[in-house]
């Protein structure tokens, strides 16, 4: 049966239907829904969300070397993170098949940076397949598998947000178990063991294992060869062959399907059949590099594709074309329309705890969630981010480079969730190399920006089943902040935030501080709302002098309403605010911001 | 090319929340039923967090690219005037759009520093002619009764577009998309939207 899927849903389906036993990932967009599609439609599959990209690395390729069917999902940067599993696994190779999704982000809808991840396949000696569409993502899936255990390897498998997340037809089929059976075998070692006496052998595996590679890519059915014009052929892979496919039907193809190794001879053969081939790539010249190393003379590639953001059909059709291409007309400029940036939802923990750093004038180290949100005018109170779990080993480092002058002028922040994924180590580095920092947990009991992810952190698994919850408290304690430095806060308490923040910034010992009763809005389990008195809050006009002191916390409900008037003692305005009944949940924090007592409980 | 086998192409643009992600997902099963080959891409990311939402959904007998040539839309549906007037230049010339009259404000309108752009219909009829389509879909879904099935009238209003297409088709689609508590009042919506075109 035909049925319309996402990509992520297609690739989860296809490991199913692989006979894939165990899959462990953490979520990042553009790649979160493939674990989400497992743990839901597919009960034969052990599924988790695991801390972080390395350790469902290791978990997956654990199964994989007892024999099963395994795969670990992540976004592109979740493969930095866990490369270090991966360029030692190209060595030791696997039993069971093991593929690694790896998810890229171009044009950055939804990352700290741009990376292609087409080069780990180059550098860590993998093999890489890339499908174009839902239909792709389920048939490369299952190769993924095949080729896996017959080349005793792991195989990546890349996409990209147009491919992860655009829905198209897919023809499912059955499930088949694996055959091989499962065990360890401890006379394995010298395989699995890499100390250097077994590196060197393995070392020289791999290269074998890349020729093999090779001659097999110059034979799969993923790579296609569709010969049209003579004079002009186009070399693609994914995302990229798709719009070049849909502009230009009318020239010949090499669609590469294996990205990673090349097929040389195919190549060789394509030049052959066509007088001028274009490379067609999104990002790096990848394949482009590589064509011109085998001495072929590529026509066209990134002397006019664009090397960075996404492609689309009228880029590659502006960039074929050049001058003979017609732009459609304008209408209206799309720049100087007001944007529609994402925003933290009304009532969001974040808002008053970023407003009293604000506030306290904190230099905030940042990282990777909801709260990076925090950059944007006019809250405008975070100051880096880099990777997950960065500003807690950054504020450390700046902090001793500025010595005393640093105390009590800077934090770092980071979620729940980044916190178990890799904010552990930079804080108990702190602690154990006396530093004076201070971080903040916003522990909003969910994994929030990706889609609410459960973690360790959360109390249930993938699959809501109730598990073990880490205690925040025990785990900074454990790893040497002293007790008394460890202070919770109420978020929505903005003068008692500020207090313990200053008292915990100032101190020359390294602290942690925990966002308590501070769920995620959206997050229906954890009753969000049921702390605050009441349910909503309007602007009383007798009062409002118009200052905008409330507008600073950039609350959705909250909008400025041009109009001169006065307040009912006679101080005159040029607006006035007002609160969406429809988007306020009465969470206070615009309440303690204004100065005229001119925020007033109402009823819903 | 045959005519029959040429790819139409629809661009949903509206804002996180307003359930525009469902209504690309019942023009998904409308159209597997009806026959064709269907892609459809939206960009998720931070969508939830107040941002714009855009789906580009494509019909034809063989679909290559997920995403629509700018300048290439047959049909605009909108889920907000802002979110319309920001994509009118993809749409083609003797394109059909249907505009749905809420209004969000964006964070630099609430601020005071930019103004909301007036008169959007306007515009669209300008240069589109009578292919211009204003629904309060807000409006008829609150006298269903539900806010939320706003989105579902708009895809009613929408389906006049395709007279080919079955009604059966959204209904079934409509069935298979949402739980059973809600299809009466979406099937109720869907139609009430049909006859406000």
């Amino acid at each position: 049966m035909k049925e319309i899927m996402q990509g992520n849903a297609a690739i989860a389906r296809g490991a199913w239907e692989a006979g894939v036993t165990v899959a462990a990932a953490y979520p990042g967009t553009p790649s979160s829904e493939i674990l989400k599609d497992v743990a839901d439609n597919y009960p034969e599959i052990y599924a988790e969300w695991s801390p972080n990209e390395m350790v469902a690395v290791q978990v997956a390729s654990g199964a994989a070397i007892a024999g099963a069917r395994a795969m670990a999902s992540m976004k592109h940067v979740g493969m930095n993170v866990a490369s270090d599993a991966l360029m030692t696994l190209a060595y030791t190779g696997i039993k069971g098949g093991l593929m690694i999704v790896v998810a890229d982000d171009p044009n950055v809808h939804s990352s700290q940076n741009e990376q292609d991840s087409r080069n780990w396949a180059r550098f860590g000696k993998v093999p890489m397949i890339e499908p174009g569409d839902a239909q792709e993502c389920y048939e490369f899936t299952k190769a993924a598998f095949d080729i896996s255990e017959k080349f005793d390897t792991p195989v990546l498998l890349r996409t990209v947000t147009r491919i992860a997340h655009a829905d198209s037809l897919v023809q499912t089929g059955k499930r088949v178990e694996s055959k091989i059976p499962l065990g360890l075998d401890p006379k394995l070692a010298t395989k699995y063991v890499m100390v250097p006496a077994n590196v060197r052998p393995r070392r020289k595996a791999v290269e074998e294992r890349m020729q093999k590679l090779e001659a097999f890519a110059d034979k799969t059915k993923l790579n296609k060869m569709e010969i049209n014009s003579k004079n002009i052929g186009i070399i693609a892979s994914g995302a990229a062959y798709m719009y070049a496919k849909e502009v230009f039907p009318e020239y010949s193809f090499l669609k590469l399907g294996m990205v990673w190794p090349l097929p040389k001879k195919m190549i060789a053969d394509f030049f052959k059949k066509v007088k001028k081939v274009m490379v067609i790539e999104e990002l790096d010249p990848f394949f482009e590099t590589e064509i011109r190393a085998m001495g072929h003379k590529v026509f066209h590639g990134k002397d006019i594709i664009p090397n960075m953001y996404e492609l689309s059909p009228e880029i590659i059709e502006k960039a074929v074309k050049g001058k003979s291409y017609k732009a459609p007309k304008v209408r209206v400029k799309p720049e100087d329309l007001p944007r529609r940036p994402p925003n933290l939802c009304a009532g969001c923990s974040h808002r008053p705890l970023f407003y009293a750093l604000k506030k306290l004038g904190a230099f905030v180290f940042g990282d990777i969630g909801c709260y990076t949100l925090a950059v944007a005018p006019p809250i405008s109170a975070l100051h880096t981010t880099i990777c997950m779990g960065a500003g807690g080993g950054q504020v450390h480092g700046a902090m001793k480079a500025m010595g005393k002058d640093a105390l009590g002028k800077m934090v770092a922040v980071l979620g729940d969730s980044t916190f178990l994924h890799s904010g552990i180590l930079p804080l108990m580095n702190a602690a154990y190399n006396k530093g004076t920092s201070t971080t903040i947990v916003l522990d909003n009991r969910i994994t929030g920006m990706t889609g609410h992810q459960e973690h360790a952190g959360t109390g249930f698994t993938v699959r809501g089943e109730v598990a073990n919850q880490v205690d925040y408290r025990e785990i900074g304690k454990a790893i040497g902040v002293k007790d008394a430095n460890i202070r919770y806060v109420d978020p929505y308490n903005i003068k008692e935030t500020m207090e313990i923040v200053k008292e915990e910034m100032n101190k020359n010992e390294a602290s942690l501080i925990l966002c308590k009763d501070s769920p995620c809005m959206l997050l229906r389990r954890a009753k969000p709302l049921e702390k605050f008195k009441n349910p909503l809050y309007v602007i009383n006009t007798d009062k409002c002098r118009g200052c905008k002191m409330c507008l600073e916390i950039n609350c959705p409900a909250i909008s400025w309403r041009e109009g001169a008037g006065q307040t009912k003692d006679g101080n005159k305005r040029k607006g006035t605010v007002y609160i969406n009944p429809d988007q306020c949940v009465g969470c206070e924090v615009c309440v303690q911001v204004c100065k005229f007592d001119a925020i007033e409980p109402a009823k819903k | 090319m045959k005519k029959d086998e040429k790819t139409t192409n629809i661009f949903l643009s509206g804002v996180g929340g307003q359930g525009a992600i469902l209504a690309s997902n019942i023009l998904g099963e409308v159209f597997i039923r009806a026959g064709y080959d269907v892609k459809k891409a939206e960009v998720h990311g931070m969508a939830q967090r107040g941002g714009d939402v855009t789906t580009h959904f494509r019909y034809g007998k063989k679909v290559y690219s997920p995403i629509i040539k700018y300048g290439d839309v047959d049909f605009l549906l909108s889920f907000e005037l802002l979110e319309a007037l920001r994509y009118i230049n993809w749409v083609k010339p003797e394109g059909k759009i249907v505009i749905n009259t809420q209004e969000i404000l964006p964070p630099s309108v609430s601020l005071g520093q930019m103004q909301y752009p007036q008169g959007v219909p306007e515009v669209f009829k300008k240069h589109f002619k009578g292919n211009v389509h204003v629904v309060d879909g807000l409006g008829i879904a609150k006298e269903l009764g539900n806010l939320q099935a706003q989105n579902v009238v708009l895809v009613g209003a929408f389906s006049n577009f395709f007279p080919k297409i079955k009604e059966s088709f959204f209904i079934d689609a409509i069935k298979k998309l949402l739980a059973p508590k809600l299809h009466d009042l979406n099937i109720k919506a869907f139609q009430a939207g049909k006859k406000a075109l």
